[in-house]
């Protein structure tokens, strides 16, 4: 058989569906030591950008993100005035009088009419986000119920990772738990309320448990069928979703 | 009056949704746009443009898409964006030379298994030698890069997400590689 190329060999070290015979290609490299020493070389080469430090970021960072962000967000969808005409002095003092009497005025007439609230966004855009933040979370926690179901139950069980997933997504839960009470959804905060439950279970366990700590979990999540509960709501959410959004299409900004 | 305080209810719970969202998916970004600057405060920059990218246009999002993935999207279009921008910055003349941080990088933040002087100037000289075969790729063969190597997208999706026809995205990727190989080669076979 032929030697496997530059461009295959990179096809075959990432995995690239369709790029080439994965078969054929094992059975090759089996047999050659040059193509074997080539994909060594390039698996040394890539796996050495991986050592490449990257500046850590805590777990407040997203937090951080939010607090400079928040006010841009409030301003009609982050396009906030920023830019300062040069005026003379003069000029300058002049129009702020202009405007402190306009703003007295306007403020008037504006409180008549509006209580302030904290944000300028269309009623549409904010179902939109909610929507979205709902079928994320869905998301996230149906893979950690997944991940619960196919833990081996041998010895002790390190369930760590999970746990710190599952005190992610308990205050989250809670937040859209809360948000469909008040939307007159029963059946989707009843399922919030049940995956809320094992969430809480899971956070409050210690890092490692028994397989029978792991087996009384995983009965929970079966008996109540919480996994297929949490995937119907997920579909309901994605319908709402889409039909929130249908006169529009996905492509990236 | 109540139905004002109610919409103010309603609009303080979608901006936490947001927020939670905000808060679940900034260092994945952040690492990101720091893979595809390589500098600290660009990517920091990047961070906050994604997310106000994302909330103006969270009506473009498709349901059946991963919230996770669309953003990433955002986040290499706003990464190409801003290099597109430095370039031409960089292009005009009298332009500002690279910041003193980043002349003056710690080098205790490189990864070593044993500090011995030799590994450590051998860690130092693969950053640099990393850093610069990342810098010599254009700014497309550098997103197709991240998005194949870290983010595990697939050339379909590498496509997708750069406006390119397959063909076109594969050879982003090839050419994205060879150049890396080409510059690492040597020293990590050495």
């Amino acid at each position: 058989m032929r030697h496997l190329t530059q461009d295959e060999l990179v096809l075959f070290y990432y995995r690239e569906k369709g790029g080439v015979d994965r078969r054929q290609a094992e059975e090759h490299l089996q047999m050659c030591d040059l193509c074997r020493r080539e994909l060594a070389d390039l698996a040394r080469s890539l796996e050495a950008i991986e050592s490449l430090p990257i500046p850590e970021r805590d777990e407040k960072y997203g937090g951080e993100v939010w607090t400079r962000i928040r006010p841009r967000l409030a301003d009609g969808f982050g396009r906030r005035w920023n830019f300062v005409p040069p005026l003379r002095t003069w000029a300058l003092a002049g129009s702020v009088a202009v405007l402190l009497v306009v703003a007295f005025w306007g403020g008037r007439v504006w409180q008549q009419r509006r209580t302030p609230t904290v944000a300028t966004i269309p009623p549409p855009a904010r179902e939109r986000i909610l929507m979205v933040a709902v079928g994320d979370h869905l998301e996230r926690a149906q893979m950690l119920l997944v991940e619960v179901m196919n833990q081996e139950p041998e010895g002790k069980v390190d369930v760590s990772q999970k746990k710190q997933l599952a005190q992610d997504l308990v205050q989250s839960n809670r937040l859209y738990r809360q948000t469909a009470l008040r939307d007159g959804q029963p059946g989707v905060a009843n399922v919030l309320d049940e995956l809320e439950r094992v969430l809480l279970y899971i956070s409050h366990s210690p890092d490692e448990i028994s397989a029978d700590q792991l087996a009384s979990l995983r009965h929970q999540i079966e008996s109540q069928g919480i996994l297929f509960k949490v995937r119907v709501v997920e579909l309901q959410v994605q319908d709402k979703q889409k039909r929130a959004g249908s006169h529009l299409h996905g492509n990236p900004l | 009056m109540e139905a004002n305080d109610g919409a103010t209810q309603v609009l303080a719970e979608d901006q936490d949704s947001f927020r939670v969202l905000v808060e679940r998916h900034s260092r994945a970004i952040f690492r990101l746009a720091f893979r595809m600057t390589g500098n600290e405060h660009d990517a920091e920059d990047i961070v906050q443009e994604t997310f106000l990218r994302a909330y103006r246009g969270l009506h473009k999002f498709e349901s059946r898409a991963n919230f996770g993935t669309w953003l990433h999207r955002v986040a290499i279009n706003c990464a190409l964006d801003h290099l597109g921008r430095v370039r031409r910055r960089e292009e005009e003349p009298y332009s500002e030379g690279p910041r003193p941080e980043e002349e003056n990088e710690p080098l205790s933040s490189i990864p070593s298994a044993g500090p011995t002087p030799e590994r450590l100037l051998l860690s130092v000289e693969l950053k640099k030698k990393i850093e610069g075969a990342l810098a010599e790729l254009s700014d497309r063969e550098r997103a197709a890069f991240v998005m194949r190597h870290f983010d595990g997208c697939s050339i379909e999706e590498i496509g997708k997400a750069l406006g390119l026809r397959g063909n076109t995205a594969k050879n982003t990727v090839f050419r994205a590689v060879q150049k890396l190989r080409e510059a690492l080669q040597p020293m990590v076979n050495s």
